[in-house]
């Protein structure tokens, strides 16, 4: 019935975001070394309870039905239960993203008891071995230990959210096995060279030859498994995967960072995609309609380099952060192509050229104790 | 259930319908599910239902005319499989 297909609509943005991702602090116990927003530690312009509470409040007026919470680790800061419960008072439901450090039997219990609450667990190993070495030193127990808690309190069908590697791809049935054990549902995403994973996506991405494995594996399992439809550049291969089949980035998706800056989406963290700051006069919901960079995304955007490929309508020329920050222009093909023609284009990519996150909230290494000042 | 003209259906009280420039977006905080109300009348459709006794009196009323009651009926029928709209419980 519609004039437009509903793609072509979207594309051209929202009243409102659909996926509104918020990272509510940098600091985290954990430094993944893929970690999107390069966290480690708090950053003093963090926004406080109360200026959170008024972007909830926005957010409300929008009727944004639900939002992303992440970090950092979100559940580090003190007004954490504050913001979810305030949140989901005003009718926004909440689904946050956790290590599960302090998901405890109390915190579980507490969780369990609340309404339109989502919990999504990372992980990114089956195994202690796999996980731990990407996402650092006890995280799996952790994280399972997180799992026990919230199974044993009733919570029902929390997610486990995996980020997929080189190495875990061989454990995708393995990872489902392990949420149905719990009844959880398993979340699987793709892996963003964003953040510390600008430095370790070279080493970490799937391979070609992995990308038909992943396709096919998610082709096989459908809805049941949730991908935020982040796999939308493997539909080159086949039959498009459930979802969306667009960029999102300022269309439906936003994200605000933990010092109330608003990026296109949570995987360009740099000053390029910063469409402005909820503390700016407007607040959020002026940043969203009228910011320059959000009216440029709306525009139709050019093939540029991927015009000629039979592929493009079907993955879109995949992810504009992927591009960016692997120094690709963001008219050409995704380094993930499929047909090969990312791989290509990043041999031309001159070592060292490629943008930096603009932030970096990584905790400094102590190789030695703390030197004692006399003050 | 199939949903047929002579249903007396309502909005699922727990899903929010914010319109957008297509349509509206509905979505459902017990499901989770979100969908896309692809066209202004299926919005005023789904928004006065309660309004009126049956189905067909809800499109008579905003106006659709009867040759797209049978497309209506369809449309009806997937957001009553998604629990967006529900039959009305009977009267106590």
């Amino acid at each position: 019935m519609s004039v437009q297909p509903l793609v072509e609509q979207l594309k051209g943005g929202l009243d409102a975001p659909i996926c509104l991702t918020w990272e509510l602090t940098y600091a985290c116990n954990l430094q993944c070394v893929h970690c999107l927003s390069s966290s480690g530690q708090r950053d003093p312009r963090e926004l406080s309870t109360v200026e959170a509470m008024h972007v909830l409040d926005e957010l409300r007026d929008l009727q944004v039905f639900y939002i992303n919470i992440g970090g950092g680790e979100p559940m580090v800061r003190r007004d954490f239960f504050d913001l979810v419960e305030y949140s989901v008072g005003n009718g926004i439901g909440v689904k946050f993203s956790t290590n599960g450090a302090f998901i405890d039997t109390d915190k579980a219990r507490r969780l369990a008891a609340m309404d339109y609450l989502d919990i999504q667990i990372s992980l990114d190993g089956v195994d202690e071995a796999t996980n731990d070495a990407v996402r650092g030193a006890g995280s799996y127990r952790m994280a399972r230990t997180a799992m026990d808690n919230l199974a044993s309190a009733g919570f029902g069908p929390f997610k486990i959210s995996v980020v997929v590697t080189r190495h875990n791809v061989p454990q995708l049935d393995a990872f489902k096995d392990l949420a149905d054990s719990y009844g959880a549902q398993l979340r699987v995403t793709r892996l963003r060279p964003a953040g510390r994973g600008a430095d370790t996506w070279h080493e970490l991405h799937p391979t070609l030859g992995q990308q038909r494995q992943i396709y096919d594996w998610l082709m096989a399992h459908g809805e049941n498994v949730l991908t935020g439809d982040s796999f939308f550049h493997l539909n080159a291969l086949g039959d498009p995967l459930p979802g969306l089949n667009m960029c999102g980035a300022g269309r439906v998706v936003c994200l605000i960072d933990p010092i109330g800056d608003v990026y296109a989406c949570p995987f360009v963290i740099h000053d390029e995609f910063r469409a402005g700051n909820v503390r700016d006069p407007g607040g959020f919901a002026k940043v969203w309609k009228e910011s320059d960079l959000f009216r440029s995304l709306r525009e139709p955007q050019s093939a540029g380099a991927c015009a000629s490929c039979g592929a493009y309508d079907a993955c879109q020329g995949g992810c504009m952060a992927a591009k960016f920050f692997t120094g690709l222009p963001l008219d050409g093909p995704d380094p993930e192509c499929v047909g090969g023609e990312g791989e290509h284009a990043l041999q031309t990519v001159v070592p060292g050229s490629a943008p930096k996150p603009s932030m970096d909230h990584t905790k400094p290494v102590r190789l030695v104790r703390k030197p004692v000042t006399a003050s | 259930m199939a949903v047929a003209l002579d249903s007396r259906l309502e909005l699922h009280p727990q899903v929010a319908v914010r319109p957008e420039p297509f349509g509206a977006l509905a979505y459902h905080y017990g499901n989770r599910r979100l969908i896309f109300l692809k066209h202004p009348d299926v919005v005023s459709v789904v928004k006065n239902l309660e309004r009126h006794a049956t189905l067909a009196d809800t499109l008579d009323a905003c106006g659709v005319s009867p040759d797209r009651w049978p497309s209506f009926v369809t449309a009806l029928s997937s957001l009553e499989s998604s629990e967006i709209v529900r039959e009305r419980p009977a009267p106590r």
